[in-house]
């Protein structure tokens, strides 16, 4: 049995601990919006938050997040219909195309706004390089990141 | 804004159970009444159907409810008058469904704040007709890989206007102007006919406006004319609006499947969730086309959560109680594949048979004008040059996947497909069941760009959920979508060129390996008289298919880095090389023209940066593409590329923008990276640190301009492809003076040429 805290909710699950993270949410929780990429940390469509830093829930096994506070996606905003900044950007800029891998960006995007509000382009390229974009749309998560950096 | 419709049938795969998969069938229909103003299932029916060969009663059942009303195939008016566009293509990140849609509620005069949108089922009475009718009448641009790609039995098929294919930039070029456009003219036109008979005043009096009709100061909304309007006969060729008299179409309208692909609710194929649904992983040869020969599973059927371990002859299948259960099930399988001596075949092997098939000099024409031989005769020197691109993965975000329920004799799949209709017909001939016994419901696509017209993977889970008797949740791992994928060719071609005496060229001749579509790829542009492209053929093993703008990939490369030489060559610059060329094209001129402008072609660049241009016509669109880059670190860096794009005329501006945005991307990636090899008859790479792809930090930053010509509306998908991979050779080779005639670019460092 493992206790878990996801987007400020309590769960125990029966489950092996090597798990991966990814794999819980997304088969045990239905927690869907956290995407399944590669397996191997290196695409970054997995990306959740985990005690507020980014990681790679395909590769991180369940025991290593047992009591600590996660965040995916659908726990981003603040209230149910309302959105993170991040994401309003996200709208404001069109930028995703197939979408797949947008949960991950913007997961990735609001780890950096918290620690470092007014990022530089080379702040974003070497914090966003791990998250690939198969349809190519850095130009606009760049420009997304710097509009919702003006406003967090 | 618009909004996708609460029966998007992607949103149907969170509350699949019988009761909803029940409404998807035909059965339930069956004499279900005629078209107009008869009800069916206590629904008015209200249809029209554009199409020769109306299907609205059958249609009806398939996407209406209770209360709403049918209007020709492609829209449907609910009585709190809601109008609700039926989008016959998939979405994967093109923005078609909004595309399209802007185009119905352009001529039908809809509200598009209220409007609805849902995409079509995988029916045949929903088939690609304005495709099709392009296939087989007469147009040399629907790219009919598409269909090959398929099987036997789907060609056929599809060659009876069984299609559904989003593929081929097709959707707005034939879908948008063969169909949306005129299906929401026509049902305007009824309805603005109804009201004259219900108001007993004179149609010229009336006018449609944001789904209402108006009569001086009177109005009432669209829906009240349904009834009426459904006893009248649709008039197949209303009249369309002038493209200056658009409120919609050319406005950048925010896409509607944007806002769920924020906030984590967006449905793709892998977020199935079927009641009672297991999940299950495979492994197929590594060789293309050999068999299981022996397969020991006797650990990994004992392994936690596994359900059943299956020999499916060309692959193997784990049925488990999550992915990380079947996962490691898989590994533990200890299997022998057939042997064969495809198990020497290795790219060197390849490209020596490429090479020797062109040596033999047998090949099939494609273009041929004046006399190639003669000319090259006469001509002051020749020039001749190898060129070859490499085996490329789709390399979709999501992984293959497909979640299949067999029971009962019938089969439901859950997938993102570019192809519903062909996953349905070959879903039945695996199965051995009837067309009408599988049902395909669709989802958005993790990305397509060609994989996912295959309908591989959702055969097999179809294959895997009859074997186990559960429904199943399939899943690729990476590497499998790495290893098992339809692989654009690998591609060799020669090109020699005549030259007169100021060295511009008077005799064109290609011959190259591997010919897909479309044929005109490998035409020529530019103005020379004498021109000769022919084909040889040296099959591989390898599975091939489409992939993003498909051989213009290759050609676009061929063709402008071998004009680029031949600029060199005569010491013109490349740019003014081109111009000589299309004196007569002023369409293409204008296209060449404003990027170079973009780019300030020409001005002062510091030390270790080049320009390079290339310029390339596919699907119907004209693409320019400056590449500037640095080459001061030896690797290079690309820096800018500055776009031009006449497609006639931009649907949706900004949806256009990102669409060249990410084609550059997409074709980036190839020049820089892509590269699948072959040893020991099997694939080499597996996952992304070996399958390569631009990431943030490479990618550069990239100006778009739309040049509204006016001229037919062409693609958008694709064409941002062609051009970069040229361009970024050609601003490498004026850095550095190194030709690039093999791609990609790899590890190759560069030095600043002296």
């Amino acid at each position: 049995m493992v206790k878990l805290i996801v987007n400020g909710q309590n769960h125990e699950i029966n489950i092996d601990t090597d798990t991966p993270v990814l794999w819980v949410l997304r088969e045990k929780l239905g927690l869907i919006g956290t995407k399944f990429g590669c397996g191997s940390s290196l695409c970054g469509a997995c990306t959740i938050h985990v005690e507020g830093k980014p990681i790679r829930s395909c590769v991180t096994p369940v025991s290593n997040i047992e009591g600590k506070s996660v965040t995916t996606i659908e726990g981003l905003a603040d209230a149910e219909d309302a959105l993170h900044p991040i994401q309003e950007a996200w709208i404001e800029h069109q930028v995703p195309q197939c979408g797949y891998c947008q949960s991950g960006q913007i997961m990735s995007a609001v780890a950096l706004l918290e620690r470092n509000p007014n990022p530089s382009d080379e702040d974003i390229d070497a914090s966003m390089r791990g998250n690939i974009c198969r349809c190519g749309m850095y130009g606009r998560i760049k420009a997304a990141i710097k509009s919702a950096a003006k406003k967090v | 804004m618009a909004k996708l419709n609460k029966e998007y049938p992607s949103k149907k795969i969170e509350k699949s159970n019988t009761s909803s998969l029940k409404k998807w069938t035909r059965r339930g229909f069956i004499g279900a009444g005629a078209i107009a103003g008869i009800t069916a299932g206590g629904a008015l029916i209200v249809g029209i159907a554009i199409r020769p060969g109306d299907r609205t009663e059958d249609l009806s059942g398939y996407v209406t409810n209770g209360d709403e009303h049918l209007i020709t195939t492609w829209v449907k008016v609910a009585t709190d008058n809601t109008v609700t566009a039926i989008i016959p293509h998939g979405e994967m990140g093109q923005g078609v469904h909004t595309a399209l849609s802007a185009m119905l509620a352009e001529e039908m005069e809809a509200d598009w704040g209220a409007m609805e949108i849902m995409e079509a089922p995988a029916e045949k009475d929903y088939a690609n007709f304005a495709l099709a009718r392009e296939f087989l009448f007469g147009s040399a641009n629907v790219p009919s890989v598409l269909f090959d790609s398929l099987n036997g039995a789907m060609l056929a098929a599809a060659k009876s206007m069984n299609m559904q294919i989003t593929g081929g930039s097709t959707s707005v070029r034939f879908t948008g102007t063969g169909a949306m456009l005129t299906a929401g003219a026509a049902a305007k036109e009824l309805l603005l006919s109804a009201a004259a008979k219900q108001w007993g005043v004179p149609i010229t009096q009336l006018r449609a406006e944001k789904s209402f009709i108006y009569h001086n100061n009177k109005k009432a909304p669209f829906s009240e004319f349904a009834e009426i309007a459904a006893t009248l006969k649709p008039n197949l060729q209303p009249k369309l609006k002038k493209r200056n008299e658009y409120k919609l179409i050319g406005k950048s309208l925010p896409r509607v499947d944007i806002p769920a692909k924020v906030d984590g609710t967006a449905i793709f194929g892998i977020d199935a969730q079927i009641e009672g649904m297991k999940y299950g992983t495979v492994k197929a040869a590594p060789v293309h086309g050999q068999k299981v020969s022996e397969m020991d599973d006797s650990i990994a059927k004992k392994m936690p959560g596994v359900y059943g371990v299956y020999n499916m002859e060309d692959y193997i299948a784990v049925v488990a109680d999550g992915y990380w259960h079947a996962k490691n099930a898989l590994d533990f399988i200890d299997v022998t594949w057939t042997s064969s001596s495809i198990k020497n075949i290795d790219d060197k092997v390849i490209f020596d048979n490429y090479r020797s098939a062109i040596k033999s000099g047998k090949g099939k024409l494609l273009h041929k004008f004046g006399n190639v031989e003669k000319s090259i005769n006469e001509s002051a020197s020749i020039h001749e040059a190898e060129y070859s691109v490499p085996l490329l993965a789709h390399a979709c975000m999501e992984p293959m996947n497909a979640t299949a329920w067999y029971r009962d004799g019938k089969c439901d799949i859950w997938a993102g497909t570019q192809n519903p209709l062909g996953t349905r017909q070959v879903t039945a001939d695996t199965l051995g069941i009837e067309l009408e016994s599988v049902t395909v419901h669709t989802a958005f696509m993790g990305g397509g760009f060609g994989r996912r017209a295959n309908p591989d993977y959702t055969n097999q889970a179809a294959q895997v959920s009859k074997k186990s008797g559960m429904p199943v949740k399939l899943i690729w791992s990476r590497e499998e979508t790495t290893q098992q994928d339809f692989y654009r060719p690998s591609v060799l071609g020669h090109l020699k060129a005549g030259l007169d005496i100021k060295g511009l060229p008077i005799s064109w001749e290609s011959k190259f390996v591997h010919n897909m579509d479309p044929h005109e790829a490998s035409a020529v542009i530019y103005d020379i008289p004498n021109i000769k492209a022919q084909y040889m053929e040296s099959p591989t093993h390898i599975r091939v298919g489409a992939w993003r703008s498909v051989d213009h990939t290759q050609h676009g490369y061929f063709t402008e880095s071998f004009i680029d030489e031949l600029a060199s060559n005569a010491g013109i610059d490349s740019y003014e090389f081109r111009r000589l060329l299309l004196k007569t094209k002023p369409r293409h001129l204008n296209v060449l023209d404003t990027a170079a402008r973009m780019a300030g072609w020409g001005k002062t660049l510091p030390p270790g940066y080049a320009q390079g241009i290339a310029i390339v016509e596919s699907f119907m669109s004209i693409v320019a593409q400056v590449v500037t880059v640095d080459i001061s670190n030896g690797a290079p860096r690309v820096v800018n590329v500055a776009c031009a794009a006449d497609a006639g005329m931009a649907i949706n501006p900004n949806g256009f923008i990102a669409q060249m945005e990410s084609g550059i991307i997409f074709g980036l990636t190839a020049a820089l990276y892509g590269e699948i090899t072959i040893s020991n008859g099997s694939v080499d790479q597996s996952n992304f640190y070996d399958y390569k792809m631009v990431r943030m930090d490479d990618a550069p930053s990239i100006d778009v301009e739309i040049i509204s010509s006016n001229n037919r509306i062409g693609g958008a998908g694709e064409p941002g492809t062609p051009p970069i991979a040229p361009a970024l050779v050609n601003a490498i080779y004026k850095a550095s003076g190194q030709r690039i005639r093999s791609l990609p670019i790899g590890n190759q460092r560069f030095s600043i040429k002296a």
